[in-house]
């Protein structure tokens, strides 16, 4: 039974990002804000969302699976706020979700910020499958908005790097 | 309300318009590459930008829904709208040509884009300035990505070099209009809602001119003849075409989903 608003934040510590299904959506740092307010024997929840990149087609699916997740717990009256500002960054991952992240074979985002300096030399990323640092960039667009294509040097595997937002 | 309050609403719900508009366009032709990049790579990049810029135009969108009123809503605006109501500018509608003019007008609005955004930061209005935060960061790399394309190109093969002199002669005539304020964008840079485009045009000059010396381009002068008529809705002949594509769907099946 839902009764706190650290219940709430428990139940959406089990929804997980529709397109890295290794983090949930608070190790991805989308959520902002929870709140609960008593309305007669029915609580009211109100969950602050802010999207990853203005673009990321997850936005959507995200909201629609934390409706589903509030619902199976019995909670009926949901508003789903999406809120621009402060922009999210890669600094709001959780340290936990960096770990799932590389034992998912995704390089977790480095704390640097991108270099404005053009064909500046890159921040060295480590390889998530052998761990060499012996790496380079093929391109700073990948799969999905969020991610950058790398290939390892000596093991000599493509990989993914969740790029750095700040 | 009073006069001045509902003018000036109208005026932010034009220029907001105007912002969403040139990202939609300008989407819309990046996604037009996709499947015919040069190299997979940057296939993938172009698609990618033109996403961030699907996403950022959406926020402008419903924020004009919010501003406008009248149950509109971002797809309405999107797709039921004629080429005289689109106030984008010029840039955003022309041709892709070859990668090398498609890299070019990228990396010529994104230097007005990035420009433009952190001074819309400090808006006075609050969902404007969170919208140009949130995109500033997309903007940043797009500006990267493009500035390093255009110097490869400019100082590439002899072949390149030409090529990229060609469209930057063509493309320099349609960046005069970023720059040209229209009637709503004076009354907003009044109110202090946005910055003033005259100033931005120097900073926006020094920007590109490092980036086309170092890729040994040739700078046409700001004082050449300028094409204009985008934020006013007198469009380039393409534009209809870009509509006639892309609002098919919901002209023909009004409410259509999938």
């Amino acid at each position: 039974m839902v009764k706190t608003e650290a219940d709430i934040w428990t139940l959406l510590a089990s929804v997980p990002d529709p397109e890295v299904p290794v983090l949930s959506i608070l190790d991805l740092g989308v959520v902002r804000a929870v709140s609960l307010s008593p309305t007669g024997d029915q609580s009211a929840v109100t969950i602050t969302i802010t999207p990853t990149y203005s673009g990321c087609p997850a936005m959507d699916m995200i909201s629609m699976n934390i409706r589903i997740a509030l619902l199976e717990a019995g909670i009926k009256d949901i508003s789903i706020v999406s809120q621009l500002s402060p922009a999210w960054t890669t600094d709001w991952m959780s340290e936990e979700g960096k770990r799932k992240l590389k034992a998912y074979g995704i390089a977790p985002p480095l704390s640097n910020a991108i270099v404005d300096e053009l064909f500046a030399e890159d921040h060295k990323i480590q390889c998530p499958q052998c761990n060499s640092m012996n790496t380079e960039l093929i391109s700073q667009f990948g799969s999905t908005s969020c991610k950058a294509l790398y290939r390892c040097l000596d093991c000599k595997e493509p990989f993914d790097y969740f790029k750095c937002h700040r | 309300m009073t006069n001045s309050t509902t003018d000036t609403r109208a005026a932010l719900s034009n220029y907001v318009l105007h912002l969403a508009d040139t990202n939609l366009i300008l989407a819309q032709r990046l996604c037009e590459w996709c499947g015919h990049g040069p190299i997979l790579e940057q296939d993938i990049a172009l698609s990618n930008i033109g996403l961030d810029l699907l996403g950022q135009t959406r926020s402008l969108y419903q924020y004009a829904a919010t501003l406008i009123g009248e149950g509109k809503t971002e797809d309405a605006l999107a797709f039921l709208r004629n080429e005289r109501q689109f106030k984008n500018l010029l840039l955003s509608e022309q041709p892709n040509g070859d990668f090398g003019y498609t890299v070019l007008r990228q990396f010529l609005y994104e230097a007005y884009q990035l420009l433009l955004l952190r001074a819309l930061q400090q808006s006075s209005d609050s969902q404007l300035a969170a919208i140009a935060e949130k995109s500033l960061k997309e903007a940043t790399y797009h500006y990267k990505w493009s500035a390093e394309w255009v110097i490869r190109l400019g100082d590439g093969t002899e072949e390149s070099h030409q090529r990229m002199q060609q469209a930057l002669n063509e493309i320099w005539t349609y960046t005069g209009e970023m720059f040209l304020p229209s009637a709503d964008e004076k009354a907003l840079s009044f109110a202090g809602l946005i910055p003033d485009l005259t100033a931005l045009r120097e900073e926006w000059f020094k920007k590109v001119s490092a980036v086309l010396e170092e890729a040994t381009l040739d700078i046409p002068a700001l004082t050449v003849w300028m094409q204009q008529g985008g934020k006013t809705g007198v469009h380039s002949e393409h534009l209809g075409y870009i509509l006639a594509e892309m609002q098919y769907l919901q002209r023909q099946y009004p409410g259509q989903q999938w």
